[in-house]
């Protein structure tokens, strides 16, 4: 059905070179959730380990804002399953890269897949390149400069201050919204594309919380164009 | 809660992350272990072809929306700028620095 998976050197090395663009734009949103970290009241070194186990910045941001003492154990946990819900939907379109990987390259590449890595692997995907360690040369700078941008901002507390409203902090969806360009493939995507945008946008300002919006607009989209694909093949 | 020193290591702290780690890594592996090894459906697989564009466009226009029309110019922006240039840095700066100036210029 598609070309082998490969791991090589090579694919790692254009993973570093596709992801490295990106790498600025997490500084504005790692400096809040380290700072916010630190006005929670958490230590170095526990909100270093979050970074490096949890690793997703949103559900980071969200956890911590519901942080408390004694630690709502559960509630943070629940909060991040809730908020990374829509990376399960990913991993499973990247499929075909995951392919014929075994062990720790295939559990490791899981681990470091995120937002931006996910669009850019797709494109890669689309363009027929199956080299999977593309994944762990973008996920492994992205796992370490991010947990390194998060401690800086809990150093920097009481001396900075940078709110979440901060246009800088706007890089992180500017970002995202720049990467959706590249996913385009043409016409053939204004359907569902339109359904998943008006979905998702009637269902939050209905008042619905993260994640459905998101997992509803993203399902109904998808299902409009599937739909639309299997009437005319 | 007295100041933690830079090393301060709490048994609950540690527990509230090691359940975001297990639950976030759940969400990440959950979606390719739901489908390996399986031929999903004719109609799951043309789905899995439009998923990757829905969930961006159903996760980003949400929150934008949700942020005001100040928001939504700065991520237009950014859009149109990677659709001409296809250059990311200067496309998330465009992006940023028309939230930051229409931010700066219109009255609050």
């Amino acid at each position: 059905m598609s070309a082998p998976v490969t791991f090589t050197w090579a694919g790692f090395r254009r993973g570093l070179r596709l992801v490295a663009p990106a790498l600025p734009s997490f500084i504005p949103f790692g400096l809040v959730v380290g700072l916010q970290a630190a006005g929670q009241g958490l230590s170095a070194l526990e909100i270093t380990l979050m970074s490096l186990t949890v690793f997703a910045g949103t559900s980071q941001l969200v956890g911590l804002g519901a942080w408390g003492w004694p630690v709502p154990v559960l509630a943070v946990a629940v909060a991040a399953m809730v908020v990374n819900l829509r990376m399960a939907p990913m991993t499973a379109a990247l499929t075909p890269m995951f392919h014929g990987l075994h062990g720790w390259r295939l559990w490791a590449s899981l681990f470091t897949v995120t937002d931006h890595s996910f669009a850019m692997s797709v494109k890669e995907m689309r363009e027929g390149n199956r080299d999977a360690a593309v994944l762990l040369g973008m996920g492994i700078p992205t796992w370490l400069w991010w947990t390194s941008c998060v401690t800086l901002g809990h150093a920097l507390a009481g001396v900075m201050t940078i709110s979440a409203s901060h246009p800088l902090v706007f890089a992180g969806l500017a970002t995202m919204a720049a990467l959706t360009v590249t996913l385009w493939r043409g016409r053939t995507d204004l359907l569902p594309w339109g359904v998943a945008g008006a979905v998702g946008v009637a269902l939050s300002q209905a008042g619905l919380p993260t994640p459905w919006p998101i997992l509803a607009g993203a399902i109904a989209g998808s299902a409009a164009g599937a739909l639309r694909d299997m009437r005319r093949p | 809660m007295t100041e933690p020193g830079l090393f301060t290591l709490r048994l609950d702290v540690l527990l509230a992350i090691l359940g975001m780690a297990a639950a976030t890594y759940a969400c990440r592996a959950g979606g390719y272990v739901v489908l390996r090894g399986r031929r999903p459906p004719r109609f799951v697989q043309a789905m899995l072809q439009h998923l990757p564009g829905c969930i961006f466009v159903a996760f980003i226009l949400p929150g934008v929306v949700a942020q005001g029309p100040l928001h939504l110019a700065g991520a237009a922006a950014a859009v149109l700028c990677m659709a001409l240039t296809r250059m990311l840095t200067l496309s998330i700066i465009v992006g940023v620095g028309t939230l930051w100036a229409l931010v700066a210029l219109l009255p609050a």
